[in-house]
């Protein structure tokens, strides 16, 4: 399929620092895409040259195979990380103008704005201004602005700060629904968990550079390190002896003749290797391969990469 | 275009249908109102009246000072002592003591008792006829003639003509010029100072708000900016319409019910104007001797068509409109550049000295309106629109205005350019606190 978003070689630096170097992307159709990284990694900065709030230096931005340009901005829809809405202004009146503004008619807007207050259970807030609402009425307004207008591609930025594990839940389910309707989500976070709830596929941007991108699935597949748990019931001893040149022994826990074990694959046995090999020894009551978690990849590319650059420093 | 029109629109619609702008428009009137009605009525109430008991010892004074209608003389001849028995029964509440040596004698001062103290005007009209009257005895004493002495000292009074374009005379009057420019340019400075801080800290609570970032990502931050600065005119006109309309309504109205004696005689006078004024169209009376008219109303008129009334309100909604549009970028750009109001200040001060500069240097234009620095301040586009509107009564020529014009339509892009890249920058840029070096990077900060 044709990607919705194409991200070539994006350079972009601000008076004393660069905020993104040689950044490339491709977006998927119908797919959740995550944008991961540290504070102050880029991911705003990128995400505003999607949104053409800001230009790059150099590189390009295609919408659907074309060059991003103003008219695309109405198949855009955007949830900031820093958002709000005016205090003042009635709820009613407020999300007419942000609707107005997405290029909707009025007539237009207003239907959809019912459609979406019923279906939050909200009508009877239209006249209320929103500095009477809490924060997490707010949000929920702000949602439902960022979608009203049916974009294409939807980007939030940190879409779940600030929300309540309730709405949380309402936000992650309606994320999903769009994206099986036809959107494209871009999804700033670094909330891993939500992460591997949510997105096919991810990019991971620290410092300014991408270290990383593909499908969760691949990732956490090459992040793998043949390492398995396995808890049995026996002796200890016989099971660790068993085990002798075709796993190595990360660790153990025992409570009373049940032992916990975590082991990693030498060379190139097979998990049935090793339970042949202990078998005559305990009595196995669970055996599970650990898959790293995004947090785990996160912190170890993250951590790994400044490791990397403090040392090139040093030989600089 | 759509999109900025909604952007407008919401500007417009949100600050017109605040309490706040009802209270202003409503307080506005009163207030000015109050500023043209108080004065008037105060002077019309302060007419306590004075009995001044005099003790002349010297006898110069007696029957010689004029009584006024506040200010009535009674002349008696006892001792202090009694009188001063009199200042606490009434009817006197002034008395005055002169000594028989006070002519000659400049340190024998006369003295004045009150009961209560008396304004500052009463004593100065004391002072004032008494000097006179000592100044025409001691001439007398000298055997000058009185006659000849007044005869010197006739007033002079200068008829002030300019001679227009086709030769003819024409009386132009320079108080009346003055208070004109100086209206419009009064009502310029404060309209920008008003309108434009109100476009600040509309700025301000969309950054605060963090609303801005949701609105930029669908229209251009120049499209927002120019939205904001549009609407708030809009509310500044609304508001100055009002004012207008509800100034002159109140004060007919309170002058008709408050100062009716007085309009009976002002109408009287305006009939007899009136009057005068036919008889000089029926008698075809030529111009000298209209302008000769004592009538100082009749000069008023003719000062409207010298003037050239229309010419002046087409100057002012010009300069009006392009220094605020001019100032509003500025202060938008300084809204962006903050975090709050409370930060303003380092960069709001550039703004509005040039502000404040140009309405210092309108009142020495006033003196010399065709010096090179009125020339300059008048063609200079960030003091233009105050210190033009003083200059304008006095004859401008058509080539500085025209280039006064030019120049702040050109300041006004340029300006409004600038603020825009400030802007576009600034209002994404939360906690830090921002430098002048700062903001001098944002302007080269690609789009």
């Amino acid at each position: 399929m044709k990607p919705i978003l194409e991200v070539k070689n994006i350079h972009k630096h601000y008076a004393n620092h660069v905020a993104l170097k040689d950044i490339s992307l491709i977006v998927e159709p119908q797919k959740i895409f995550g944008l991961l990284g540290p504070n102050g990694a880029g991911k705003t900065s990128l995400i505003r040259i999607i949104n053409q709030i800001t230009g790059p230096d150099s590189g390009e931005v295609l919408f659907n195979g074309e060059r991003l340009s103003p008219k695309h901005v109405d198949y855009i829809g955007y949830l900031p990380e820093e958002r709000g809405l005016y205090k003042k202004m009635s709820v009613g009146e407020q999300v007419m103008y942000l609707a107005q503004l997405k290029g909707l008619k009025k007539a237009d807007a207003k239907a959809k704005l019912q459609h979406w207050f019923k279906k939050f259970e909200i009508e009877n807030w239209w006249d209320k201004k929103i500095e009477e609402l809490s924060k997490g009425m707010q949000q929920k307004i702000q949602f439902i602005v960022t979608v009203l207008h049916e974009p294409k591609l939807l980007i939030l930025d940190e879409p779940f700060s600030g929300f309540d594990p309730i709405n949380a839940q309402l936000i992650k389910s309606e994320i999903l629904e769009l994206r099986d309707k036809g959107a494209t989500i871009i999804f700033s976070t670094h909330n891993m968990g939500s992460v591997e709830e949510l997105c096919d596929n991810i990019a991971l941007i620290n410092k300014a550079e991408k270290l990383l991108d593909g499908s969760v699935k691949d990732i956490r597949k090459n992040y793998k390190s043949d390492t398995f748990d396995i808890s049995f019931r026996g002796n200890l001893v016989g099971f660790i002896n068993a085990l002798w040149a075709g796993a190595e022994l990360l660790d153990k826990k025992s409570d009373d003749d049940v032992h916990s074990v975590t082991v990693k694959m030498l060379r190139q046995n097979k998990p049935n290797d090793l339970l042949q090999a202990v078998l005559n020894h305990a009595e196995i009551l669970s055996f599970q391969e650990i898959v790293p978690s995004m947090n785990d990849i996160f912190i170890a590319v993250v951590e790994n990469k400044t490791t990397l650059n403090t040392q090139s420093n040093f030989t600089e | 275009m759509n999109k900025l029109f909604l952007i407008i629109q919401r500007e417009y619609f949100s600050r017109v249908k605040k309490k706040s702008f009802l209270i202003m428009t409503i307080l506005g009137p009163l207030l000015m109102a109050g500023l043209m009605i108080v004065p008037v009525w105060l002077a019309m109430r302060d007419q306590t009246e004075h009995q001044i008991l005099v003790l002349d010892h010297s006898g110069l004074f007696i029957d010689k000072l004029p009584n006024t209608e506040q200010i009535k003389f009674t002349y008696g001849a006892e001792s202090i002592q009694t009188a001063k028995a009199k200042l606490k029964d009434g009817p006197f509440d002034l008395i005055m003591e002169i000594k028989g040596d006070a002519i000659n004698d400049s340190k024998t001062t006369p003295v004045l008792y009150y009961k209560k103290q008396p304004g500052i005007n009463v004593e100065q009209y004391i002072t004032n006829t008494m000097e006179n009257i000592l100044f025409d005895y001691r001439l007398q004493g000298d055997s000058i003639d009185l006659n000849k002495i007044d005869k010197a000292r006739r007033p002079v009074e200068i008829l002030t003509l300019k001679v227009t374009e086709e030769g003819k005379d024409e009386k132009t009057n320079t108080e009346i010029n003055m208070a004109i420019g100086f209206g419009c340019a009064i009502a310029i400075y404060f309209m920008i100072f008003l309108y434009g801080s109100q476009v600040m800290r509309g700025v301000i609570e969309e950054k605060t708000n963090r609303i801005v970032e949701v609105i930029v990502s669908s229209v251009k931050p120049f499209q927002l900016m120019l939205g904001k600065i549009i609407g708030v005119a809009l509310v500044g006109l609304t508001q100055f319409i009002l004012w207008i309309v509800l100034t002159l309504f109140i004060s007919t109205a309170v002058n008709t019910f408050l100062f009716k004696d007085q309009i009976a005689d002002t109408m009287k006078h305006n009939s007899q104007i009136e009057k005068v004024m036919k008889d000089d169209l029926t008698a075809g009376v030529d111009k000298m001797e209209k302008i000769n008219s004592p009538n100082e109303v009749i000069d008023l008129f003719n000062n409207f068509n010298t003037i050239n009334i229309s010419k002046i309100l087409v100057c002012f909604a010009f300069y009006f409109l392009f220094g605020y549009l001019l100032y509003a970028a500025l202060f938008a750009a300084v809204g962006s550049a903050v975090d709050s109001e409370a930060d303003t200040q380092q960069f709001i001060l550039p703004v509005t000295i040039p502000l404040i500069a140009s309405f210092i240097i309108a009142q020495s234009v006033v003196t010399d309106p065709d010096s090179s620095m009125a020339q300059f301040f008048s063609i200079f586009p960030l003091t233009s629109p105050i210190v033009m509107m003083v200059r304008l009564p006095f004859d401008v020529p058509g080539w500085e205005l025209a280039l006064s014009m030019f120049c702040l339509i050109v300041g006004f892009l340029f300006f409004t350019w600038i603020a825009g890249k400030i802007y576009r920058t600034g209002i994404l840029m939360y906690g830090k606190k921002t430098s002048w070096r700062e903001l001098g990077k944002w302007l080269f900060y690609k789009g």
